[in-house]
């Protein structure tokens, strides 16, 4: 009884020294993973505001996209929101929101309260094609060119410096074909 | 040549708190009277060469010496003059020294105000406080040096984060972090009387000011924060179960559930083991949210920029500390024994269900924040748990609480009369249902939240406000009121402001999210918005775009509001400043979106009513803490016959079993 709260600290400690170790061994943001310069898996999702249409991933080739991986569960997402708004959409690229492991109701809710950024807003219930994609937590964002190639991939929320030195050089790489970049 | 001196007086600042941590200690623990006079001074030159270190490096934000990194990295040419102070804890470096002064700064006050106490004990109190800055200290120095210098000089710097330039930042992380720092003077006696063996009440009764000091500025700390929030990230609300939030959370809840437990310790001696076990709790879940924004363990916007290396110090520190305590703890308790006897209807059972479900609370937080750790810990995939857990969760266990609160006053220790509580407190739950009735009649679509509301806090208000009245009414002139039940009143009037304000503001406010083209009028809650469009104005170190809003009712210009959008020079930041027509009953908030076509903007237009009453119940929380700490009783010795007594009941209790 004496030594309980030293054995639950004891097994804090070791929780604690496991989320360091684990974070030097995935760089989240700098390891590149394995899906760019793959193709985007396949997808057909249903739309939230129209849930009977569905959105896939051959309708959104021709054009580049950003898919912004999101819920209304996810407190970062909500810091990377006004980001999302006032940065990743001034760049002019469509951005398509998958709305991850979410009630639709619940999202719905929380874009009415902070606003909409996305063109288009694509739900994942149960997180089938998160698992496709490689999602391990929201929010990632892919960048997807229009040939339907994963560009670019980022792990946790976007900043402003971010977006300006990781995504607007990959955007403005878009232009030139795949196999140009080494 | 200034950033070197600075990094010298950290070096003697840090041997220093070396010299104040072992040889009182050691003096006090030999019974050598020399090595326990080096104490006081000890503590008084580290503060010296701390001061004089955090001194140099404000000058070198101030003059804009951007040889140095760490003012190239937060600050820059266009920065105004004011904002150069608060930039000196604008990032990790800084804020860690601003830690340590504060530190300091108690460690002082400690010295300096205990001169009554015995000077073992002091010894002990003051050498574990030197730990603890010596920790930091070395902390500062090998990982994280704030005067580190970047040669060649840069031209200009980069930018303190757009977000941290407002006046609400000055002072929120200098609250916060007296708050969060000054449990240390409560850990430190607990060790102190661990370490000493002394284990009567003593030391909870020398403790108990600097526990409500800390405690209060905390509380400022986090209602500061709370405000900052609202007003700058445009949303509207006021808090967000964020890690870094949870990390200022947790050692406050640990905190109200130690100042309700010293009470008890220090008045009947019951719960000696768990009010020891309460300050270290306190302290270290301080050290823990210290761990959890610097280590970069878990992402947030409060993050500091994160190195494995800090992160496995500060752990390693908190090991020691917390451990070292823990296991002492574990040594020294089975000699904690005693207390009076209470009956189940008493003021002590009210006061341990307050501590459990403080405790509780302060548990869940825990587990919430640490999800995500322990989804990977267990290959379960990063796993974030949101508001919706923390809500629900934090209302079911401060429900108890907000019930049973107009009680605690009225019942007496030992054992209550039942009867005369229902008599006295009769009124108060009276008016509290028939408020919420008429409340929900008057208004059909008043949700449960807002009922509840009424009813809770009308219920703890009038509660308190019968207690005032007695105490008035029954005791003699002069004797009314101490300052110590003076804080107490207050407190908990604090605690009926703040659930008006937060079931008041969550079950009426309109939030509307809108598109409006300029000279666009919209109807909110019988109000009338019309907006006049957006002008381009320059600042010291932006440029702003600036909407104008006219807010009126009945065709009377109520106020005009101009939130703004600016983009900061220095790193090209777009900041969103929202404006607010603050009112006791009600905030209209206005935050520009984005511009859309045709010159139309999106516009998010929030009416808020009581949302103000939040903070306002938070200072009156501080203001309690503050009062019950000025009680003159505290800083008296126990009289010998009082302790004697004191001490015999529990070896009675002992004798019997």
């Amino acid at each position: 009884m004496r030594l309980l709260p030293l054995a639950v600290f004891a097994a804090l400690v070791c929780l604690l020294a496991f989320g360091i170790h684990w974070n030097e061994h995935h760089e989240m943001t700098e390891v590149p993973s394995p899906l760019i310069g793959k193709p985007a898996p396949d997808f057909t999702l249903p739309y939230l505001y129209e849930a009977d249409k569905t959105l896939s991933r051959s309708e959104l080739l021709g054009k580049p996209y950003v898919l912004n991986v999101f819920g209304s569960w996810c407190p970062t997402c909500q810091y990377e929101h006004p980001i999302l708004t006032d940065s990743v959409k001034k760049l002019g690229i469509k951005l398509v929101g998958l709305d991850w492991r979410d009630d639709p109701d619940d999202a719905k809710r929380w874009l009415a309260q902070f606003g909409n950024p996305y063109d288009a807003v694509i739900t994942d219930r149960d997180g089938r094609a998160g698992i496709d994609f490689g999602v391990y937590m929201a929010p990632e964002s892919f960048l997807v060119d229009a040939q339907g190639m994963i560009r670019y991939k980022r792990i946790g929320m976007f900043t402003p410096e971010l977006v300006r030195s990781e995504l607007l050089p990959r955007i403005a790489e878009l232009a030139k074909p795949l196999q140009a970049t080494p | 040549m200034f950033p070197e001196l600075g990094q010298f007086a950290l070096v003697l600042a840090l041997l220093l708190a070396f010299v104040q941590c072992a040889l009182p200690i050691y003096g006090a623990w030999r019974g050598n009277a020399v090595l326990i006079g080096v104490a006081r001074p000890a503590v008084a030159g580290q503060a010296v060469f701390v001061a004089l270190a955090f001194g140099l490096l404000t000058h070198a934000f101030v003059t804009q010496d951007f040889s140095v990194a760490y003012v190239a990295q937060n600050s820059n040419l266009s920065l105004p003059w004011y904002y150069r102070f608060p930039a000196v804890w604008g990032a990790h470096e800084g804020s860690l020294l601003l830690w340590v002064l504060i530190l300091n700064i108690w460690s002082v006050a400690v010295a300096a105000l205990s001169r009554r106490l015995p000077d073992a004990l002091m010894a002990r109190v003051l050498g574990v406080l030197g730990f603890i800055s010596f920790g930091f200290l070395l902390f500062t120095i090998l990982t994280s040096n704030p005067f580190l210098r970047h040669i060649p000089a840069l031209a200009d710097g980069n930018d303190l984060n757009p977000i941290l330039q407002d006046p609400g930042l000055i002072m929120h992380p200098p609250m916060l972090y007296t708050g969060y720092v000054g449990f240390s003077v409560a850990f430190a006696f607990g060790i102190a009387s661990l370490l000493g063996g002394e284990l009567d009440v003593a030391w909870v009764r020398w403790a108990r000011p600097w526990t409500n000091v800390a405690w209060a500025f905390l509380t400022l700390g986090i209602s500061l924060g709370s405000w900052w929030a609202y007003y700058v990230l445009g949303w509207g609300g006021w808090w967000f179960w964020d890690p870094v939030e949870n990390a200022s959370f947790m050692p406050w809840l640990v905190g109200t559930a130690l100042i309700h437990s010293q009470a008890v310790t220090e008045k009947r001696g019951s719960f000696r083991a768990w009010t020891l076990l309460l300050s270290i709790f306190a302290f270290s879940l301080s050290l823990l949210g210290t761990f959890l924004v610097r280590s970069g363990v878990l992402t947030s916007v409060h993050a500091f920029a994160s190195d494995p290396k800090r992160g496995m110090f500060i752990l390693a520190f908190l090991g020691v500390v917390v451990g070292g305590s823990l296991l002492i703890y574990a040594l020294r308790a089975p000699k904690i024994a005693g207390g009076k006897p209470f009956h189940l209807l008493s003021r002590e059972t009210l006061l341990l269900v307050n501590n459990l479900m403080f405790a509780c609370a302060a548990a869940m937080v825990l587990l919430g924040t640490l999800y995500p750790l322990i989804g990977d810990a267990l290959d379960a995939g990063r796993i974030s748990v949101g508001p919706p857990y923390f809500g629900f969760m934090f209302v079911l266990l401060m429900l108890p609480i907000a019930c049973l609160l107009p009680l605690g006053p009225f019942f007496r220790w030992a054992t209550a009369d039942w009867r005369a509580t229902w008599r006295a407190l009769r009124p108060a739950l009276a008016v509290a249902i028939v408020a919420a009735v008429v409340a929900k009649m008057l208004t059909r679509d008043l949700p449960l939240r807002g009922v509840a509301g009424v009813a809770a806090s009308l219920w703890v208000a009038l509660g308190i406000a019968l207690y005032a009245l007695r105490r008035w009414r029954d005791a003699p002139r002069g004797k009314r009121y101490t300052p110590e039940m003076l804080g107490m009143i207050a407190a908990h009037f604090g605690v009926a402001l703040f659930l008006a304000g937060v079931l008041g503001t969550e079950a009426t406010s309109v939030e509307r999210d809108l598109r409006l083209a300029p000279n666009e009028k919209v109807d909110i809650g019988g109000l009338d918005f019309r907006f006049r469009g957006v002008e381009r104005k320059p600042g010291p170190n932006y440029l702003a775009d600036e909407g104008t809003i006219e807010v009126s009712r009945d065709d009377k210009l109520i106020t005009t509001l101009h939130p703004q959008k600016r983009q900061y020079s220095g790193g090209g930041q777009i900041q969103t400043i929202s404006d607010i027509d603050p009112g006791l009953f009600r905030d209209l908030y206005v935050a520009l979106g984005e511009p859309l076509d045709q010159g139309a903007w999106a516009v998010r237009v929030y009416v808020k009513p009581f949302v103000r009453w939040i903070w306002l119940g938070g200072l009156c929380m501080m203001l309690g803490g503050f009062l019950a700490a000025a009680d003159r009783r505290f800083r008296t010795l126990p009289e010998r016959s009082e302790l004697a007594a004191r001490e015999a009941m529990p070896k009675l209790a002992e004798a019997k079993a």
